[in-house]
């Protein structure tokens, strides 16, 4: 309960922040923190354009979508209070509502029968398959340390101590925010400031959605980001009390927005050729995380 | 009990008679009849059975065959009534589907006169013990899903796919016959129990081989790759509703069929699930890698299933190795998760070959390329499609993803007190289960938006496109509302299955599970409780939409086109634009033909491209060794020279020959009885 309220207030910001960090990158003073979230409340109340070649499939995806994002949202955990949903093997469930919800938002693309948005699709679709087993690597593996499959009895029966505990909590949050870059489409794989439509992923596949459903799709982007940065502060927070634990998850997310935002002043985009290959590579690091769990299990013989 | 399996044959020749006397048109209802109630009795005993009851029945038989024993356990009673719900909705659907080729009165005859043989000889093979009996039941099976397979035979095409589905279901036969004639021989018995005495009283290496023996025959059945080629031929010949059975219960009772060895034979099961999950992850990742390239529907429908029977496979790998560890839990996860997962595929399977049946029938083409724009004029077999779609590409809130996730939980059990060398193994099977549910996703987001959303992409097919008739519609409701039952209650179908995992494992171990608070059940209300948030989620936001938007202006524009105003349909993405750059990264592993004239110079004249996929296992393991065996074959076409003559006086060459071997094999033996005294 309490994680899915701290995300909600983190989402709230997150981008803003991006976005700030950004612009003062460039040395621009940039819009406010807020920004974003003006945004989309001035899309919820605007009216809206339908491609005639679209249906209802176009029309419902962007709902489902939101909603898969938030289901995701209400497992995750937050130190020693559980998600609203907690249950062994939830990290499953968070994977595959995920992808629920990208199955509509992939269809709700191809729905409108442009080919830019096709091209979209395609790479969403591939980009996010390569994604998924560095995720799960990560988590059964963790699991594998602690002798649990819940997230929430995972990173509170993490206790970092030993050198190789770090390295993996290390490696682990590199992973995670790896993967908060590919799931929110941000710069090393895709660059959603870009000027041309040939080289967009997400920006791409949502061309034709406005109004409503386009204030849907930021919503669930802006969670999307908080989601992934509650998991990693979960990496580290353990069970230590709450009036340490609250400001250390805005804290780390803070900094994680100012990363990100820093990432994409200074780094340019990847070709898009080279994407599998950068993704495949965070398999391997999720594969070196297992080894290193190996070995504080005791396993390694 | 026994009065009613005997019934069932009487009931099965009783319409088979009617059948010669209704006029065309009405054949159809009366091979279902036999349908419905057969399935009524043999569903009522499962049931029964499942309830706690025994059913076993010993029948004389003959001198040959010795007793024949009918067994219905808990086992057989879980695959009666998943035949018998696909039997029911296919066979419903199949009247409606048939009615397009009514002006085929003699094929039809022929249709329908065998279908209810194939759901009967299915239920027989299921309950039969007697290994004997069970081969003659099993080549009735094959056979009649050959004739059912070459129904549109008079295309070459199809009649090529029904005969390589024969042979290879002969194949298949060949290993089940080595099995039982071995132990015919060791104990002189076909009943079933021989095979646990012979097993318990043998090494491990025999055993083993047993067991593999059988294995090779129910995997050719079941589509294990290297297993499978027959399948992505056979299921797009059949027509529509023959190919949901098939792939919703032809090829199950190949996982029957392991699962009842499992239970027969003692060995050494560690070895019997490293086996089982290193095949199984091959073929769960090469099928449905291949599907994802696939331009026909049916065929990309095909190699799911290959897909899917990898992934039962898995299941049942996991239970295996719970056997060798004697690790209930895990026992428990495997087989519940296979079972679970043969009856989810066989209903999502079925729906989608349903659905592309009256895609099909509409617009007389499978190749999706051609496809599009069917949402508008097809909403309920879209929508029926998409529901599909979903559950097989195993996302919550639908089946697929109780049955997997259940697996997912038992790898992981398996996992957390696994040693080194098995631990890699395990990270493996894992990775292998995540990687097909994301090429799932891929690949039914491809068929779905290519054949049903966008424009039509064929200009010039001008047919009138209709929805099917609302009665054909009913059977796919029905499969599509026990799709979304199990995804959103699986507690419910996890309790009457403990009963068939109860065989596998210790019984004991099993009742104490049937309280509220254990492992597995516990799970399923959690399951089933974020399955209904979701469904909550998706209307609430959907309700505030509608209430805020239904006040705000809405417009209808072209597609945006980012600057381009003369947008056509061609422009569209396709199935293999939307596949490209997948099939680039795995050219190693995919076979695709291409025949390709480039646009060259500045002023280009005509251009083309057209792509194949083919099958790499297939292209080696059965292209190349028959091209072997015809150019030595073929240096003896001389003897095929068409003249009777020469044909009667080779009939009577081989009779003399015959005549001749006993008085050669006494020559051989005095020649060698002389060098003996030398």
């Amino acid at each position: 309960m309490l994680s899915t309220l701290l995300i909600i207030v983190t989402a709230i910001f997150f981008t803003g922040i991006i976005n700030r960090t950004k612009s003062i990158a460039s040395g621009r003073k940039g819009p406010g923190v807020l920004q974003p979230i003006k945004d989309v409340i001035r899309l919820f109340r605007k009216g809206s354009v339908y491609s005639k070649t679209t249906s209802w499939i176009f029309q419902l995806a962007p709902t489902v979508y939101l909603a898969s994002v938030i289901m995701a949202m209400m497992v995750v955990p937050f130190g020693k209070s559980k998600g609203i949903i907690s249950f062994n093997g939830d990290f499953i469930f968070f994977a595959y509502v995920l992808a629920m919800g990208k199955f509509f938002s992939i269809i709700g693309a191809m729905d409108t029968g442009s080919s830019f948005e096709g091209m979209g699709a395609s790479r969403e679709a591939l980009f996010s398959m390569f994604a998924e087993p560095a995720f799960f690597i990560l988590m059964g593996s963790l699991a594998m340390l602690t002798g649990n499959t819940s997230f929430q009895q995972i990173f509170a029966n993490l206790h970092l101590g030993s050198y190789i505990t770090y390295a993996v909590g290390a490696l682990g949050a590199f992973v995670l925010l790896m993967l908060a870059m590919i799931e929110n489409s941000r710069m090393p794989i895709d660059d959603p400031k870009t000027h041309l439509e040939l080289t967009m992923i997400h920006e791409v596949m949502i061309l034709d959605n406005s109004g409503f459903d386009l204030g849907l799709i930021l919503t669930a982007g802006y969670l999307k980001f908080a989601i992934y940065g509650a998991l990693i502060v979960n990496l580290f927070i353990g069970t230590i009390s709450y009036e340490y634990a609250i400001p250390a998850f805005f804290l780390i997310q803070f900094l994680l927005a100012v990363f990100m935002g820093l990432i994409e002043s200074f780094m340019a985009r990847f070709r898009m050729n080279h994407n599998p290959q950068f993704i495949l590579t965070l398999t391997s690091v999720a594969l070196l995380i297992f080894f290193g769990v190996l070995t504080l299990v005791g396993k390694f013989v | 009990m026994e009065v009613m399996l005997g019934i069932m044959p009487a009931l099965l020749v009783l319409s088979q008679i009617f059948i010669f006397f209704v006029s065309s048109p009405k054949r159809g209802y009366f091979a279902y009849l036999p349908i419905v109630l057969n399935s009524i009795l043999s569903s009522y005993i499962a049931v029964w059975v499942l309830l706690g009851n025994q059913a076993e029945f010993t029948l004389s038989g003959s001198y040959i065959t010795g007793p024949i024993g009918i067994q219905i356990d808990a086992l057989s009673a879980w695959f009666i009534l998943v035949f018998n719900f696909t039997f029911l909705t296919g066979g419903f659907y199949g009247i409606f589907y048939m009615e397009s080729y009514s002006d085929r009165v003699n094929n039809l005859l022929l249709h329908w006169l065998v279908f209810p043989v194939l759901h009967f000889s299915l239920l027989t093979i299921i309950i039969l013990q007697n290994t004997l009996a069970f081969l003659v039941a099993w080549e009735v099976m094959a056979i009649s899903a050959f004739v059912l397979v070459i129904f549109e035979g008079s295309k070459p095409v199809n009649l090529k796919a029904g005969l390589n589905y024969l042979i290879q279901s002969h194949v298949s036969v060949i290993f089940i016959t080595i099995a039982v004639l071995w132990i015919y021989f060791r104990t002189s018995s076909f009943d079933f129990s021989a095979i646990s005495t012979f097993t318990k009283n043998t090494n491990e290496a025999q055993t083993l081989l047993l067991f593999l023996m059988f294995f090779l025959g129910f995997a050719l059945k079941a589509g294990f790759v290297p297993f499978h080629t027959w399948l992505p031929y056979a299921h797009p010949a059949a027509p529509s509703h023959v190919s949901g059975i098939m792939s919703g219960v032809l090829i199950k009772i190949g996982i029957y069929g392991i699962l009842r060895m499992i239970l027969l034979i003692h060995t050494n099961y560690l070895v019997l699930g490293y086996f089982i999950l290193a095949i199984s992850i091959i073929t769960g990742v090469y099928g449905v890698m291949l599907a994802i390239i696939q331009h026909n529907l049916k065929r990309l429908l095909a190699y799911h299933s290959i897909e899917n029977i990898g992934i039962i496979g898995i299941g049942i790998g996991v239970g295996c190795i719970g056997l060798g560890l004697n690790n209930n839990i895990l026992i428990t996860l495997g087989f519940a998760g296979a079972l679970l997962h043969t009856l989810n595929h066989s209903l999502f399977k079925s729906l989608l070959f349903f659905t592309s049946g009256n895609v099909y029938s509409v617009t007389h083409t499978l190749n999706i390329e051609s496809l599009g724009g069917l949402v508008k004029k097809m909403p309920h077999t879209s929508l029926l499609f998409l529901v599909a779609a979903l559950a097989i590409t195993g996302l919550p809130p639908f089946n697929g993803f109780v049955s997997e996730f259940l697996i997912y939980i038992g790898l992981f059990e398996w996992l957390s007190y696994a040693k080194l060398s098995t631990l890699i193994f395990g990270i493996i099977v894992v990775l292998a289960l995540v990687l097909i549910g994301g090429f799932a996703l891929i690949c039914f987001t491809k068929a779905f938006s290519v054949v049903f959303l966008g424009e039509e992409r064929n200009s010039h097919s001008n047919v009138h496109i209709n929805e099917a008739p609302k009665a054909s519609l009913v059977p796919l409701y029905l499969i599509a509302s026990l799709i979304v039952a199990i995804g959103v209650f699986p507690k419910i179908f996890i309790n009457v299955l403990l009963k068939p995992t109860s065989l596998f494992a210790n019984p004991n171990f099993i009742s104490s599970l049937s309280g509220t608070e254990s492992i597995p059940v516990n799970l399923m209300s959690a399951i089933s409780l974020s399955a209904l948030m979701f469904i909550g989620f998706v209307v609430l936001i959907w309700g505030i939409r509608w209430l805020i938007t239904r006040e705000v202006k809405k417009t209808m524009h072209v597609t945006w086109g980012c600057g381009y105003v003369e947008p056509n349909k061609r422009m569209q993405y396709t199935a293999s634009s939307f596949v490209k750059s997948y099939a680039k990264l795995f050219k190693m592993v995919l076979l695709i033909f291409k025949h390709e004239k480039p646009v060259e110079k500045v002023f280009p004249v005509t251009a083309q491209y057209e792509s194949h996929p083919y099958d790499r296992i297939e292209h080696g393991l059965i292209d190349k060794p028959i091209r072997g065996f015809k150019s030595i074959l073929g240096k003896l076409t001389f003897l095929q020279n068409g003249r009777l003559q020469l044909y009667i006086l080779y009939g009577i060459v081989f009779i003399g020959l015959l005549l001749v071997v006993p008085v050669i094999t006494e020559w051989i033996i005095r020649f060698f009885e002389v060098l003996k005294q030398i």
